[in-house]
């Protein structure tokens, strides 16, 4: 992965820019010890990694604000930090820069039922934000798989969702309002606790845009009264295009289930193996889970079963109890990890219309077989968000390369098809030089031209998102 | 000037020689509008899967045609967009791009989120004449940043749209509708209370004559018992029926203000936090309707009123949509100002995009 090369008189100033830090935060706020500043130097994409000058701790907008301005007028990049869980590494510093992270801003500022809004501080972790509404009743709606660690912070970079965005939305469709600092130490409020703010959707612009156009410090968030009931069936098929026929057939008919999840056999047996959810021994399974009353449940399942039997399934288990929905869960939940146990391997997120998952899935197989490198299916089956797994070994020379021309080809199929890079974990550098697969000069020009309006120096983290070449220029002034 | 396909969009934008105003069905004449009528008049459903719940069209679509087209599949677009044609004495086509650039969402916003939240995609013309794409048709998508977003609610002041993307959804089989007849300065403390049920309430408001009125959607056995558990929830705040058969033309009465047709005076919109809605109401006077759960309210004044000096303070922001003064939108804070100013130089640096349409 090639990065920008750090500039010489930043490295060489490192020690002015510290001592210029210090000055305008608490001293415990800034650390430049390269034992300590190691804990930065990735995210969750750990093949890459590259320490920072320096990593600075805020506790508060105005020491976001002070870090920012003082890093502004030396001209140093700044990476903004939530918890590092990235999986498209960006987060991962450049090495003239200072990471800027809000793992200490994790306050609830106000919760408030009557308007159904939550405001906290943007380090705040995810699950957390539910934790804190959760004893009286209401829940926060986007669930990434890492939200017992990511923060809401990286969440709104990263416009995360989860396995339930198939009925509540992503990141976006749940945020109401951020305080946002720009580069230059500005503090704009942006949005807030109703519905329709007047002017551009500058809210829209901010959720999604990889920390390069500000630092959000704050969030206001939309939270939801929890349903009365959820109940997950479990349907096994003899093949991947019948499962997929099936998940069309089931949106088509009306019914809105909260998730639909599906997984490969290659992904079955590797879960059994390590979980023993007991899982049928089939092609594909889905995971569909309902919402309501225990009356709505039933009119829903029912309708599904209905669904179900005309693709004849292998087996169709519904949920009787606390327990065994856990156990249908269990193999879900746990798959990216079992899939560590057995393999090393190489988690893509790429998004194709529904309709395509029997052809894309065909071809995923056959290109498996050309590159001699297993893959793995997992995902989020209602909105065509795939997370293929190629397993490979990262101790046989050549075959983390093998692994990556892979991907891209997977990638790329997804936008022939009609879909995109990624669905959820973002660009950042792995799919950086990319982008130019699916989108032509002009599309990524006029999304450069947003970054010339919110940081015209383009020092928020600015080695993300575009191909090297397409901002070379734009860095380079 | 009518253009009818993308490439006469940008060929139109590239050579003007002055200020586009730009119109979809061209009926809507918000705010000002200056220069040369340019009409979108790209139109026709390009792709539309059912089993995918997506839909790409052109951007000068009649809505009503895109209604009827994914309604025959039994779905809808989930934000409910409203038609103020009536009401504002100006009936007429309203086009899918004059919904977007609108972003017009009616009462199921609060369930189903605003006509942004729907748009998965656009394609447009810049005020370079450049063509840009972003978004897709799929529903999750964060490649780069999203312009869809922006565009939304831009007015035609950032780009023309040739071509927009919907996520759908399955229409209900079913709906109703539980009525508690009490003052519109009571209707938000029970909205609220119904916003707050787990019973998965896609429409909140209150209309003159009829009261607070709460919505449920969804499967028939459902409904049925959602709205029974609603009826006892709200009975401590009034008198309460279930209204099943009339549901659909209560929420098409707020949806399109059916109340304030035919009536004069200035008609002001103000998005607010809800729990100020009752003090908002006693403090405009007039006629007013409320939408989601009270954080809309509309408001029908004596010509001349300015609903913000009435109205403040709120935590929101208003806008006149018919009034004698000539004012629309309410100025922006001036770090929000900034930044506006400059994204619309960057994406209409001649100016030329609806000059004076957002303030
Ligand atoms: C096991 C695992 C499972 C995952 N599952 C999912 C999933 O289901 N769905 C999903 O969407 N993602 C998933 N992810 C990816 C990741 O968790 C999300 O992208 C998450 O939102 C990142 O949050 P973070 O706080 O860790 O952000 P970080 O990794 O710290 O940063 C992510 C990006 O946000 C920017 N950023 C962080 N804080 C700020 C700020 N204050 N202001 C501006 N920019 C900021 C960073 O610069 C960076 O570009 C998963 C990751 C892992 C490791
Ligand atoms: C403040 C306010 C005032 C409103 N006033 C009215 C009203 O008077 N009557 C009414 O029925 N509804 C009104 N609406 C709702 C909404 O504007 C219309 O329902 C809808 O825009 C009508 O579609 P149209 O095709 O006729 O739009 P038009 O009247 O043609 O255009 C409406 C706006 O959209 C822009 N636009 C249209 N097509 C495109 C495109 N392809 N690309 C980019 N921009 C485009 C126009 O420049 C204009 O700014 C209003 C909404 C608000 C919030």
């Amino acid at each position: 992965m090639e990065m920008p090369k750090p500039k010489e008189d930043l490295l060489a100033r490192k020690p002015q820019i510290i001592a210029r830090l210090r000055e305008v935060l608490p001293a415990d706020a800034v650390i430049d010890d390269p034992s300590e500043t190691r804990a930065y130097e990735c995210d969750a994409l750990s093949a890459y990694r590259c320490q920072p000058l320096g990593v600075v701790l805020p506790r508060s907008t105005a020491e976001v604000a002070a870090a920012l301005k003082a890093c502004h007028e030396l001209g140093v990049p700044v990476v903004p930090r939530g918890a590092g869980t990235s999986l498209a590494g960006g987060s991962m510093p450049q090495a003239d820069s200072v990471v800027l992270g809000l793992a200490r801003m994790n306050a609830v500022l106000e919760t408030d039922y009557p308007n159904r809004f939550i405001r906290v501080e943007a380090g705040r972790t995810n699950l957390s934000v539910t934790g804190a509404v959760e004893s009286d009743g209401w829940f926060y709606a986007p669930d990434p798989s890492s939200q017992l660690a990511c923060a809401i912070s990286g969440n709104i970079a990263m416009n995360s969702g989860g396995a339930h965005c198939l009925k509540y939305g992503v990141t976006t469709n749940n945020l109401l309002g951020v305080t946002l600092v720009t580069m230059e130490g500005e503090v704009v409020e942006v949005g807030g606790p109703y519905l329709d703010a007047g002017g551009l959707d500058l809210l829209g612009l901010i959720c999604g845009s990889e920390g390069q156009l500000g630092v959000v410090t704050e969030a206001t968030l939309k939270i939801l009264p929890k349903p009365e009931g959820a109940r997950p069936v479990l349907i096994g098929f003899n093949s991947n295009e019948v499962a997929g026929a099936c998940v069309a057939d089931i949106i088509k008919a009306g019914i809105l289930p909260v998730a639909i999840e599906f997984m490969d056999r290659p992904c079955i047996v590797a879960t059994e193996a390590f979980c023993h959810a007991g899982y049928p021994d089939c092609e594909a399974l889905l995971i569909v889970e309902c919402e309501g009353s225990e009356a709505e449940i039933d009119e829903q399942i029912g309708m599904i079963r209905q669904i179900a039997t005309r693709h004849e399934p292998v087996e169709f288990r519904e949920a009787q109890s606390a327990d065994e929905a856990a156990r249908i869960w269990l193999g879900r939940k746990s798959a990216f990890g079992a899939m560590g146990q057995i393999n090393d391997y190489m988690c893509l997120d790429g998004t194709i219309p529904v309709s395509e998952l029997p052809f894309v899935l065909r071809r995923i197989g056959e290109l498996s077989k050309e590159y001699g490198l297993d893959v793995a299916n997992v995902f989020h089956a209602g909105d065509g968000n795939m997370h293929p797994l190629i397993l490979y070994n990262a101790n046989k020379p050549g075959d983390q390369e093998l692994c990556e021309k892979l991907g891209a080809e997977i990638l790329k199929l997804c936008v022939e098809a009609g879909g995109c890079l990624t669905g959820e974990h973002g660009v950042g550098i792995e799919k950086r030089d990319l982008m130019d697969v699916q989108f032509e000069p002009a599309d990524l020009e006029a999304q450069m031209r947003v970054k010339d309006v919110f940081d015209p120096k383009w020092l928020l983290n600015p080695a993300k998102v575009f191909p090297l070449g397409a901002s070379a220029s734009r860095r380079a002034s | 000037m009518r253009v009818e396909n993308e490439a006469q969009l940008a060929e139109a934008v590239r050579d003007a020689g002055g200020a586009l105003a730009v119109r979809g069905g061209g009926t809507r004449p918000v705010g000002r509008c200056l220069g040369e009528p340019l009409e979108v008049g790209i139109s026709g459903i390009t792709l539309y899967e059912p089993g995918a719940l997506t839909l790409v069209v052109g951007a000068g679509t009649p809505l009503a045609e895109v209604e009827a087209a994914i309604a025959a599949e039994g779905q809808r677009l989930p934000f409910e967009p409203s038609n103020w044609g009536s009401v504002l004495g100006a009936p007429g086509t309203s086009t899918v791009g004059g919904v977007v650039a609108a972003n017009v969402s009616g009462p199921r916003r609060v369930q189903a989120g605003a006509c942004r939240d729907s748009l998965i995609g656009t394609r447009f013309v810049d005020g370079r004449g450049q063509i840009v794409k972003n978004g897709g048709r799929v529903m999750k998508n964060v490649t780069g940043y999203d312009l869809v977003k922006l565009m939304a609610g831009s007015w035609g002041t950032l780009g023309v749209m040739s071509e927009v993307a919907f996520k759908l959804l399955p229409a209900a089989p079913s709906q109703a509708t539980v009525v508690i007849d009490l003052p519109a300065g009571a209707a938000q403390v029970a909205l609220a209370a119904a916003l707050g049920s787990p019973f998965d309430v896609s429409g909140a408001g209150w209309l003159p004559g009829i009261g607070a009125v709460v919505r449920v959607e969804g499967l028939a056995e459902s409904v049925a018992y959602r709205a029974e558990r609603l009826r006892k929830l709200m009975a401590p705040f009034g008198p309460v029926r279930i209204e099943e058969d009339g549901s659909a033309a209560i929420w098409a009465s707020l949806r399109d203000l059916e109340p304030f047709i035919g009536k004069d005076g200035d008609l002001w919109r103000l998005s607010v936090k809800p729990s100020e809605a009752s003090e908002i109401v006693a403090r405009l006077g007039g006629e007013v309707l409320l939408d989601w759960g009270g954080g809309l309210i509309w408001a029908l004044l004596p010509e001349g009123s300015d609903a913000r000096a009435l109205a403040a303070p709120y935590t929101g922001h208003a806008t006149c949509m018919r009034g004698a003064a000539g004012v629309t939108f309410e100025p922006e804070p001036a770090s929000i100002a900034t930044l506006t100013t400059a994204l619309r130089a960057q994406f209409d640096p001649k100016g030329i995009l609806n000059p004076g349409r957002m303030g």
